[in-house]
């Protein structure tokens, strides 16, 4: 009976390895589940040069761009939108309906524990697949070297965040995996248009420009796009920087207020 | 350690649980648990037994009352009590497209000094089904799963929401002495059923609860010795209730009649038998269907359920 022996005061498991394991659980659940798959990789690989046609009537050199630069902001937009927050949505949509998150409660996880190890497998792939795509626009497309790397790289961080808090939020308001296909849609469509992923922000009329610059994903897609052209002044960086953290601060305690760890009865 | 061998490892006090609609699911209970020992909370479906262990679990905060375990709050120190209790939840829980290896795994990587993940599916049973998916197990076999992983950081407390409903018999059996097996080697363990024989079997202690209030609780034996004894019989043809001899110097606590069963109730069943056969001896009459049984606790149980609080209702 030695083996069902309590112990006297176990420590707990260390964080690092509660994240790994729990993110390698998550890892394999995307990998068997196609259409996740489909979505996370080939929809941002796909989708960027779609951009082509409605960049090709416009005059890009005026702007300070080329179809180099615009494809790298639109692949990496996609990815944040397809590989890192439609996925997520799913993700814990499919977690909380089986329960899953309930039943990770009752361990020593704690809930931002939870909601991270499950993000991670969706923002380690929106990671790799940002950099390879813009490898792939620096070789094929003369995207060219950044000029300011720490900006796209800040730009790419705050992106991957948000998405991630953004989808935890999403999910509060999804009753199912299908429906989650639809809640995704409304901040999928309009970050497409208003935050520079489909249609590229120098080129919206300055006004329409002026309110999207607040939309969630926009200043990360700014911080992106100016820190691989070297177009943003430093006020426009800092500007930036500030609605992103704006944004996250909102999202995350947006998350803490409504996120919802089982289904409703 | 902060607690010693002989404290009460779960205490409840003046519990209440409502949920957003207004519902009062828990409705002031309290009681604890000695460490060492199986407690049964025993009720009918809605009784408000999940809705009192998610409180214990730490998964809900409590409207009104107070809940120890190991004498810390479990949900707001939830990182001082989880890694020494094991949680089996009523359903579900797990990813079903994980395999059995893989959803083990997973938790073991979450538990601080797990067991080994192959011990743990052994002790319940599973060792051959590791790579099985989860989707693929049956409704015991899942069951069981669940219970392994509740095991796997081989806790001091125990919480086992309906362990064995969906088992078969055998499969019950075996959790059964699993959970015994627990108990002697000093594991506490507070399980909540719908099998009366489980809770009559299994448990040290128990509480029977009814419409969110404890109505019974303490031993089994306790629990039964509470509820009267009963005996019923068929009136003899030609005979009416006012035929037989004054109830209550039979030591009678209460009779019902319907039809021609007549239906007594009696603390006292020897005086009572006695003196209803002296009678139907004296006046040599057959008393058909006779049954003359002492309190069980199904007895308890079912005579708990079907009364109706006036004052119960939704509203709170």
């Amino acid at each position: 009976m030695s083996a069902l022996t309590p112990r006297a005061a176990p420590a707990s498991a260390p964080t690092v390895r509660r994240l790994r394991a729990l993110a390698r659980a998550e890892l394999t659940l995307l990998g068997r589940n196609r259409s996740a798959v489909l979505t996370a990789l080939l929809v941002p690989l796909a989708l960027p040069f779609t951009v082509r046609p409605a960049v090709d009537g416009i005059d890009l050199r005026a702007e300070g761009l080329n179809l180099g630069t615009v494809t790298l902001t639109a692949a990496i937009g996609f990815s944040l939108l397809f590989a890192v927050y439609t996925s997520l949505v799913s993700a814990f949509v499919a977690r909380r309906e089986e329960l899953v998150l309930k039943r990770l409660r009752t361990g020593e996880l704690g809930d931002p524990e939870i909601l991270v190890g499950t993000s991670l497998p969706a923002v380690c792939i929106g990671l790799v697949q940002s950099l390879v795509l813009s490898a792939g626009c620096v070789l094929l497309l003369d995207a060219g070297a950044p000029q300011a790397p720490y900006l796209t790289v800040l730009g790419l961080l705050t992106g991957l965040v948000l998405c991630a808090a953004l989808a935890a939020l999403t999910s509060a308001f999804t009753k199912t995996t299908e429906s989650a296909q639809v809640t995704a849609l409304p901040l999928v469509l309009v970050s497409m248009i208003g935050s520079g992923i489909a249609v590229p922000a120098q080129i919206l009329p300055d006004r329409f420009a002026a309110v999207c610059e607040l939309l969630p994903l926009s200043p990360a897609i700014r911080l992106v796009g100016g820190g691989w052209t070297g177009g943003l002044s430093t006020s426009e960086a800092l500007g930036a920087m500030a609605t992103a953290l704006a944004w996250t601060v909102v999202a995350v305690f947006a998350v803490r207020r409504w996120f919802r760890w089982e289904p409703r009865r | 350690m902060d607690t010693n061998e002989h404290e009460h490892v779960i205490e409840v006090t003046d519990l209440r649980r409502v949920y957003g609609g207004g519902f009062e699911a828990v409705r002031g209970i309290s009681f604890s648990v000695a460490r060492g020992e199986i407690f049964a909370l025993l009720g009918t479906n809605g009784a408000g037994k999940t809705s009192t262990v998610e409180l214990l679990e730490g998964l809900a905060s409590p409207s009104g009352g107070r809940v120890r375990v190991l004498g810390h709050d479990p949900f707001r120190e939830r990182a001082a009590v989880r890694p020494r209790t094991g949680v089996m939840l009523q359903e579900g829980g797990f990813p079903s497209e994980l395999t059995v290896g893989e959803t083990t795994r997973m938790w073991a990587g979450c538990t601080g000094g797990a067991r080994p993940e192959a011990e743990a599916l052994a002790l319940v049973g599973l060792a051959g089904k590791a790579g099985v998916r989860v989707k693929q197990l049956s409704g015991g076999e899942r069951r069981r799963l669940d219970l392994a992983l509740a095991l796997l950081g081989e806790p001091e407390v125990l919480f086992l929401d309906e362990p064995t409903t969906g088992l078969d018999a055998e499969g019950r059996r075996d959790t059964w002495e699993l959970v015994r097996a627990l108990r002697d080697s000093g594991t506490t363990v507070l399980l909540t059923t719908h099998y009366l024989e489980e809770a009559e079997g299994l448990a040290d202690r128990l509480a029977i609860l009814h419409e969110g209030r404890i109505a019974a609780s303490g031993t089994p034996a306790e629990v039964t010795a509470d509820r009267p004894s009963r005996i019923s019989f068929e009136l003899p043809a030609g005979y009416f209730p006012g035929d037989l001899p004054p109830l209550a110097e039979l030591g009678v606590c209460g009779h019902e009649v319907a039809g021609r069963t007549v239906r007594l109730h009696t603390r006292e069943l020897q005086r009572a038998a006695t003196g209803l056969l002296v009678w139907a001896g004296r006046a040599g009459v057959e008393l058909r269907g006779l049954d003359v049984r002492s309190a069980s606790l199904e007895e308890a149980f079912l005579s708990i359920a079907r009364e109706q609080r006036p004052t119960a209702g939704a509203a709170a």
